[in-house]
């Protein structure tokens, strides 16, 4: 993914006591998050693409863009490298107002560039509701008013990568939730490729179209959301909050029924009814616990959602003593969490056909 | 400023031996900085005879030398309050600065001098208040000419040395306490403004 569109990061950076050692590509726009514990080598990774760390060796590109090659003895400094950076911490200046924290790279910008991403300033201000800030100093304001404005300092300095380093880590519950919207507004809003970093699987759920999981230094596994989620060879999957996540459609009210349908390719799921118009994308987390696996449609039952599938993998998951089933809906895989025994008795193989039934309420929904 | 700002950020070849270089004011005897000052840049000192060919400047035993001497003296403290000053700014920011399109040059003028400013701003009045007590190098490098070159420590020394003297020497001594005190309010109170202003506190 040299040329044309795509974000390509690979390096290698030795630090005692830590290696890091990562390969991963994926393509732009979007939102790729890389998940892992603390420790795993994600900020070392962020820092690398930002400029802020020069690593041993590596080459790191940008849409065709070369930021770094260790062979070319190309490093651009992080000023020339347009990747905006939000940080743990906010970083506001706090000797400006709010208005000047958010034009400091906007002036230094020189306003949308070639290429760049051309965002005016009361749009952005706008899509963070920021208006009633403008004339506070950054110490007046709360832990999430402070990321909303260093989310809109890095978008004015016309980035052509937006990198969050836990963004929302530093901000207890409400607070998140506070700022989760603004995130997937901002990401619906700029056809911006956005480099996302987390621990946390719900905001993964909320925001990644692309997903690579991180550990000891090392890229595990990286692709897109949905593919990801779903893979029981990984660890993901053996987490007690897997489960399937992709993107659907919204289709149609059934206000009399108080329900909702969605769209995911050729599937469709019946969830409690939604605010959202049809045609508006939302984003489901299934989890993998929820899902019941039925060789032959059952009658006479709450559960809304039957559908017809092809088993993909089938893998163990030892501590729990349970197989994790990932099966194809047709546009929208999803992953059974069950006992072996129930694997044994339905006789399940991949390649089989089996009904997945999932109650409409154990779908959580997002809206995007 | 700029010798604070290499030592609290720098990373270079004889970084120690500039640190070294700034702090000896503070180990050697004051009377052996005005001595090494007199054979550096008195009439026939290497330095001290260039400046004299070349801009006729003479700066042994003049007001201007007395200057120099109290500079050397409390040098060690500026750049010690200014290297406080400048550690105090979070690398953070900077960081931040420099991924919004800043270059280092920028970074340093808009971010992290406005930030330390208040710091280096008690530092020049603490030190100016300090060189206004400088003996040892003074008197050994400009000598005490009255109304030249003597600092206020001098001259409460020379009115002590005549007999019937302790009169001026307690004046003196008054006023040398009044200016510590002034200037000590005076740094803390535009420190805390100016902190205030920057949104700092």
């Amino acid at each position: 993914m040299t040329a044309g569109a795509g974000l390509a990061i690979a390096f290698r950076h030795e630090v005692p006591g830590f290696t890091a050692a990562i390969d991963l590509a994926a393509p732009t726009p979007g939102t790729l998050a890389l998940f892992g514990p603390s420790g795993c080598g994600k900020s070392t990774l962020a820092a690398v693409v930002a400029g802020l760390l020069r690593p041993d060796s590596g080459r790191v590109v940008l849409d065709g863009m070369v930021l770094f090659d260790s062979a070319a003895g190309v490093c651009l400094p992080p000023e020339r490298r347009r990747v905006g950076m939000v940080f743990q911490t906010p970083n506001l200046f706090p000797h400006l107002t709010v208005a000047g924290n958010l034009r400091y790279g906007q002036r230094r910008a020189g306003g949308g560039g070639p290429g760049g991403n051309d965002t005016g300033f009361d749009d952005v201000v706008a899509l963070l509701g920021l208006e009633s800030l403008l004339a506070r100093r950054p110490r007046t304001l709360s832990g999430g008013e402070r990321q909303r404005v260093a989310i809109g300092r890095a978008l004015l300095s016309q980035p052509r990568l937006l990198v969050m380093d836990e963004p929302l880590s530093s901000l207890d519950g409400p607070r998140k939730d506070e700022i989760l919207p603004y995130l997937a507004r901002l990401k619906q809003a700029l056809r911006l490729p956005i480099l996302y970093i987390t621990h946390d699987l719900a905001e993964v759920a909320r925001l990644a179209d692309w997903l690579a999981l991180m550990e000891a230094g090392r890229v595990r596994a990286v692709g897109p959301l949905d593919e990801i989620a779903v893979r029981g060879d990984l660890p993901l999957a053996l987490r007690d909050d897997a489960g399937a996540m992709f993107a659907a459609r919204v289709q149609e009210h059934d206000a009399a029924r108080q329900l909702t349908t969605l769209a995911a390719g050729a599937a469709r799921l019946l969830v409690p009814l939604l605010a959202a118009a049809p045609g508006t994308m939302v984003r489901l987390r299934v989890p993998a616990r929820e899902v019941i696996l039925a060789t032959d449609a059952p009658r006479g039952i709450s559960v809304h959602n039957v559908l017809a599938t092809t088993i993909r993998t089938i893998t163990e998951d030892p501590p729990r003593r349970a197989t994790l089933v990932a099966v194809d809906a047709g546009g929208a895989a999803l992953l059974a969490r069950v006992t072996p025994d129930a694997v044994a008795r339905l006789g399940l193989v991949p390649g089989a056909a089996v009904l997945a039934l999932v109650k409409s309420m154990a779908i959580e929904v997002f809206s995007s | 400023m700029l010798v604070a700002f290499a030592l609290a950020r720098g990373r270079f070849v004889g970084r120690f031996l500039l640190d070294a270089l700034v702090n000896l004011p503070l180990v050697l005897p004051p009377v052996v900085i005005g001595w090494l000052l007199l054979l550096l840049l008195g009439r026939h000192g290497p330095l001290g005879a260039w400046l004299y060919a070349a801009f006729g400047l003479r700066l042994a035993f003049t007001t201007a030398g007395a200057s120099l001497a109290c500079g050397v003296m409390i040098f060690p403290q500026m750049v010690r309050a200014c290297r406080q000053g400048l550690d105090a700014v979070d690398r953070g920011l900077e960081q931040a600065a420099r991924t919004l399109g800043a270059t280092p040059l920028d970074c340093f003028l808009s971010v992290t001098l406005p930030l330390a400013a208040p710091g280096v701003l008690v530092a020049a009045i603490a030190g100016y208040v300090a060189a206004l007590g400088e003996f040892g190098a003074v008197i050994t490098f400009a000598a005490n000419i009255p109304g030249e070159t003597e600092t206020l420590p001098l001259a409460i020394f020379s009115a002590l040395q005549i007999p019937g003297g302790e009169t001026l020497a307690a004046r003196l001594a008054m006023v040398s306490v009044a200016l510590a005190l002034a200037g000590l309010g005076l740094s803390e109170w535009a420190g805390r403004r100016l902190g205030q202003r920057l949104g700092l506190r």
